[in-house]
């Protein structure tokens, strides 16, 4: 195991632990005012320091991080459940017009960045956490459907696929039974890595005000309210930064380290 | 190469059509009536429908659409609901800083990421590679607004080289306005040239594994030569196409960092048709964002020809 | 003094022996031939005289060219060398030439980076060398692209890269394997030439002995990183020391006795099949071409008959093998098992299916990796309405396994954990556990080394004698299709040009084309057989 997927687990590890804990402790009241305390930079009392109102950073941290991985995780989820059918089906029908409709479609999902798609659905139907999460889920679909057929198309030229076929199979069997399988590795590291871009996007797009509303805590708005204070109390926007990157670095070097643990290829090219 | 070239114009040009529809019929959806919200709900009934005439919201939908598209196919976007003035005007006035800032900063990103990506490539595992790796590896986990609200502490708030946000304007001079623009511009482009200088990398290391490499290295040239002759054109076809995704991040981008600088571009008017439920603006700039996207990738498929021979086919 | 002397050559690539104790010399004009089966270290050899050794690699010893220590030498000096001196030749052609940049840019790129002379006398002899590899630039401009080139084409394009400064020494690494036996004779004849007509050294690596005795002058025989005999040519052909080296040649020209075939009785009928291509549209509006890859072919084969199938790439024998296995269907024509149709309606026939099973070329890609041999050879069960389960599956799974030469608990392994030999044996397995009528072999010990292709070939007899194997054994190795089939077919652009009793096609040709393959095939000196 490599360095980098060690510490990619521990930094990930680390900001999930700190999420499921706020259910059921965190040091303060993350909404609890404290006007006399605001504005502390970290100390004994609060690690992290208060904001404005006097609450507590370290708790909205926690807090924070919970709305980040649900959004961000369901936006994957969302990408995967439809992207991966749509893919293995696509490779399946190569060439055919459903193979052509699936790749324009997704052609065109690109075309609408994630942030054009949530202003989009927040312009019709107004902000919230929901939202987000289908914005990000929704630009997500075609990058899964587009990995997914990708690899798939190689294994369909694969003489192991030819035997399935020769002993009967059809497409749907094949692609659940040897196609899947094989592509379960590349998944993995796709969710990976397009789970942290979900908690970038989730970070801008609460930081425009698109995403989760007051009262939920999320680091984007954090730092949008930090923004005005920067001058003088600099922990406000140093902290939930730290925060985001600590979480996307870990699940980069998460990637990046299964994808060389997983890849057959680099390890018996390092046995 | 005309064939080529024609084909993907056909391509552009449904998406295109398919992406408007889609854009009109979300907006279609939206519940209530611009009108009625322009004019209050005492408005009478006889005001109301003059209104709606006014801004085109009369007829069938099907003939809203073809109107929508036949205007702006002549620069015409429609009237705004709140300021009653021309949308193409007011997108006009953005555009100089929107577009400009995007250009910008796609321009230091691939400045930054291609001589980065082949220094690390050439020197694959020693410590200058290990360096640029771990400093694209922060660099991707970094939200540009954050690194930007960094970059004006640093840059606007401590040192003052800088203002902390609004924009100049191009009348005072072109190096007035960039100099407004240029902590945005660094702010967008760092991120996206870290993603950028791994792709090269990445890219310039599978051509050196390739048996042309191989080849150009058994006639006599130097690893440094057969890198640069007959790598770095070959790693550019996959750069290119990211480079074509990131001008969409970078608009997108661009609508974030307009709101850290107070710079009054199309993120900033989106935001205030928004708010004012004024969506004739929105439908009119997401689709110009769109277009731009859609005819972005137009062209790296363009430019794909250029790099690749067996693009070209044999005309 | 030699023009290439190797003396004790040793090499580690992150401490595994690669070779050890290489000697060899090369004189000039001397053809050399340095052989062997995979591992046995000669591409190594070939690299290591470039010093193109891939990372990590420590050689020790001396290479010796006129004289001149190669392996203390300055990287920069190696540069000056490659290119100039020495030349080297690929084994793919296909990926050996930079795509993006045209053929002429790329030889005389070997003429400037040695600043050997000015660009125009570079343009001159890049089309004298070009001309004299068989392209003359009147029907193959300078500026046509790699992919313009066919396979045969672009290995010409490399070997003129080489030759373009007249090196003293070319190195040809396997330079015709990954071509047909026709070009494969036009290029061997052309690196013959070359070599005689510059009095160039030509080392030359390859594993086809027959190739090996056409040509060298010298032959070293390498096994597992070490040379075991080496020698002239006709000496070491009618004199073979090395146990290895008898075993080597006699595996080349295995030959294996077939039982009679039993009286003819039909088993598949294609009768004038036609199986067309679509071409892209060549202008917008224009209709789409075709090519026609399978060309109204009709045979017949019969229950208990072993027949062959030889053509080069892109004849259309792997399309009629598709369409006989009803994985594709055909324009027109009829394809019958069993006088029961392989398609019925636009579905393949699962009765039909049930009936035919195949064994592929690639013993690596031929698997899910992710699954055991149990799983994997038990996979046509599905094509059976009742399955054998439990101890019959069981029974099922060890007989094959035994029947060909594995053990019954091999069936509970990945099959990562096999050879590429025992590989193929478990793919004989998988196409015989549900008995099929007729099995298709395609290329099927094409890309086996000559020991383990021998005894795979000898299993395959012995399974006609156990199991009645009726075959049909598609192939593009003459030599092996002349011992392992009763009847063969030949094949050029999609038509069947001449079929008939496998020996009497072989000894007396009556189509031009079937003769210009068998003259083309090298041959296997009947020398090296007759000492064992």
């Amino acid at each position: 195991m490599s360095r980098n997927l060690i510490l990619g687990a521990v930094l990930s590890s680390l900001v999930l632990l700190a999420a499921l804990m706020s259910f059921v402790w965190t040091p303060y009241d993350y909404a609890a005012l404290d006007i006399p305390n605001k504005l502390q930079p970290p100390n004994a009392q609060h690690w992290f320091g208060t904001d404005h109102f006097g609450r507590d950073m370290f708790s909205m941290i926690m807090v924070g991080a919970r709305t980040s991985i649900a959004v961000a995780l369901v936006a994957v989820g969302i990408g995967m459940a439809l992207g991966v059918p749509l893919g293995l089906t696509a490779a399946a029908r190569k060439g055919s017009w459903l193979d052509e409709v699936i790749m324009r479609g997704n052609d065109l999902v690109f075309a609408f960045p994630s942030l054009v798609i949530a202003i989009l659905i927040t312009a019709v139907f107004g902000a919230g956490a929901i939202n987000a999460i289908i914005a990000i889920g929704i630009f997500n679909i075609p990058v899964f459907a587009r990995i997914t057929r990708g690899a798939a198309l190689s294994l369909w030229e694969r003489e192991f696929i030819l035997a399935a076929r020769v002993s009967g199979k059809g497409a749907a069997r094949i692609s659940a039974e040897h196609i899947l399988p094989n592509v379960a590795n590349l998944l993995i590291v796709q969710g990976t890595i397009q789970f942290s871009l979900g908690i970038l996007a989730e970070a801008g797009l609460s930081y425009v005000g698109l995403g989760a509303q007051p009262p939920t805590p999320s680091w984007g708005r954090m730092l949008a309210d930090a923004q005005t204070m920067v001058s003088f109390a600099p922990h406000l926007a140093l902290i939930p930064g730290l925060a985001i990157i600590v979480t996307v670095l870990g699940l980069n070097l998460l990637g990046d380290g299964l994808r060389d643990w997983l890849d057959p290829r680099i390890r018996v090219a390092r046995a | 190469m005309l064939r080529y070239a024609l084909k993907r114009l056909i391509s552009l040009f449904i998406s295109l059509v398919v992406a408007s529809v889609v854009i009109f019929a979300v907006i279609e959806v939206a519940p209530g009536d611009p009108a009625s919200f322009m004019l209050g709900v005492n408005a009478q009934e006889d005001t109301l429908a003059a209104l709606r005439a006014e801004l085109g919201l009369d007829g069938s939908k099907i003939q809203r659409y073809f109107n929508w598209v036949s205007g702006m196919l002549v620069g015409d976007f429609g009237t705004s609901y709140t300021y009653r003035t021309p949308v193409s005007q007011m997108i006009a006035d953005r555009m100089w800083v929107s577009l400009p800032l995007a250009l910008y900063a796609l321009t230091l990103s691939t400045l930054i990421a291609f001589p980065a990506g082949i220094y690390a490539a050439a020197r694959r595992g020693k410590p200058g590679d290990l360096t640029v790796m771990g400093a694209t590896q922060l660099g991707i986990a970094v939200p540009n607004f954050w690194f930007a609200m960094m970059l004006v502490l640093i840059f606007a708030i401590k040192l003052r080289w800088f203002s902390a946000g609004g924009f100049a304007g191009w009348d005072k001079g072109v190096w007035t306005g960039l100099h407004s623009l240029t902590l945005p511009a660094i702010a967008l482009a760092l991120p996206q040239a870290a993603i950028l200088a791994r792709v090269m990398r990445s890219s310039l290391l599978d051509i050196l594994g390739e048996d042309f490499m191989r080849t150009a290295r058994a006639k006599g040239l130097s690893r440094r030569q057969a890198l640069w002759r007959h790598g770095v054109r070959n790693a550019l076809i996959p750069v290119l196409t990211i480079i074509g995704l990131q001008f969409s991040f970078l608009l997108a981008g661009s609508i974030i960092i307009e709101q850290v600088f107070y710079l009054p571009g199309l993120g900033r008017l989106v935001f205030q048709a928004i708010s004012a439920r004024d969506l004739i603006v929105v439908e009119s700039v997401v689709m110009l964002l769109v277009f731009a996207v859609i005819t972005v990738n137009f062209l790296v498929d363009l430019a794909y020809a250029g790099v690749d021979p067996r693009l070209r086919g044999r005309s | 003094m030699s023009l290439l002397q190797i003396d004790n050559l040793s090499l580690t690539i992150h401490e595994t022996e690669i070779l050890k104790r290489i000697r060899l010399r090369i004189d000039a004009g001397q053809i050399v031939a340095v052989t062997g089966e995979s591992g046995s270290g000669k591409s190594m050899t070939a690299l290591a005289v470039m010093r193109l050794l891939p990372n990590g690699a420590k050689a020790d010893g001396a290479i010796l060219l006129d004289g001149r220590n190669l392996l203390p030498l300055m990287e920069s000096d190696m540069c000056a060398l490659r290119g100039a001196e020495i030349g080297m030749v690929f084994q793919e052609p296909m990926t050996a030439l930079n795509p993006v940049k045209t053929i002429g840019d790329q030889v005389i790129e070997t003429i400037l980076i040695h600043k050997a002379m000015p660009r125009a006398k570079a343009w001159a002899r890049a089309q004298e060398v070009l001309t004299r590899v068989g392209l003359p630039p009147d029907r193959f401009p300078l500026s046509r692209y790699p992919h313009e080139l066919s396979g045969g084409q672009r290995q010409r394009v490399v070997i003129a890269m080489a030759i373009a400064l007249r090196p003293k020494l070319l190195i040809a690494d396997e330079p015709t394997t990954a071509l047909d036996v026709t070009t494969q004779a036009q290029i061997l004849e052309l690196l013959k030439g070359l070599a005689r007509e510059y009095g160039m050294g030509l080392l030359m690596i390859t594993h086809d002995l027959a190739v090996v005795a056409d040509m060298a002058d010298q032959i070293v025989v390498m096994r597992q990183g070490e040379v075991v005999e080496r020698g002239a040519t006709t000496d070491l052909l009618n004199n073979m020391q090395h146990p290895y080296t008898r075993m080597l040649f006699q595996a080349s020209g295995h030959q294996v006795s077939l039982p009679d075939p039993p009286e003819p009785q039909p088993l598949l009928e294609v009768k004038n099949v036609i199986r067309d291509y679509r071409l892209p549209r060549k202008s917008l509006f224009g209709r789409s071409g075709h090519n026609r890859a399978v060309d109204e072919v009709s045979f017949t084969l019969n229950r208990g008959e072993r027949l062959g199938l030889v053509g080069e790439s892109g004849c259309g024998k792997s399309t009629l093998t598709k369409a006989i296995l009803g994985l594709e269907e055909t324009q027109s024509g009829d394809i019958r098992l069993d006088s029961q149709p392989v398609f019925s309606g636009h579905k393949p026939n699962p009765a039909v299916r049930r009936k035919m099973q195949v064994v592929f070329q690639d013993p690596y890609g031929s698997f899910n990796p992710r699954h055991r041999v149990a799983r994997l050879i038990t996979e046509p069960f599905h094509l059976l309405d009742t399955p054998p389960s439990g101890p019959e599956r069981q029974d099922r799974i060890a007989e094959m396994l035994t029947a060909v030469g594995l053990r019954p608990d091999d069936a509970g392994k990945f099959i990562h954990e096999f050879s590429g030999g025992q590989r193929q044996r478990i793919a004989i397995a998988r196409a015989l556990i549900i008995r099929p009528e007729l099995i298709l072999f395609d290329e099927a010990v094409s890309a086996l080394d000559v020991s383990v292709r021998a005894q795979i070939l000898d299993l395959l007899a012995e399974l006609c004698t156990t199991y009645n194997l009726t075959y049909l054994f598609i192939s593009h190795d003459l030599s092996v299709v002349r011992t392992i089939t009763d009847r063969v077919m030949v094949m050029q652009a999609g038509k069947i040009v001449e079929q008939g009793e496998t020996e009497q096609v072989f000894s007396d040709p009556q189509h031009p084309y079937t003769r210009t393959l068998i003259d083309a095939a090298p041959v296997l000196p009947d020398i090296g057989t007759s000492v064992a």
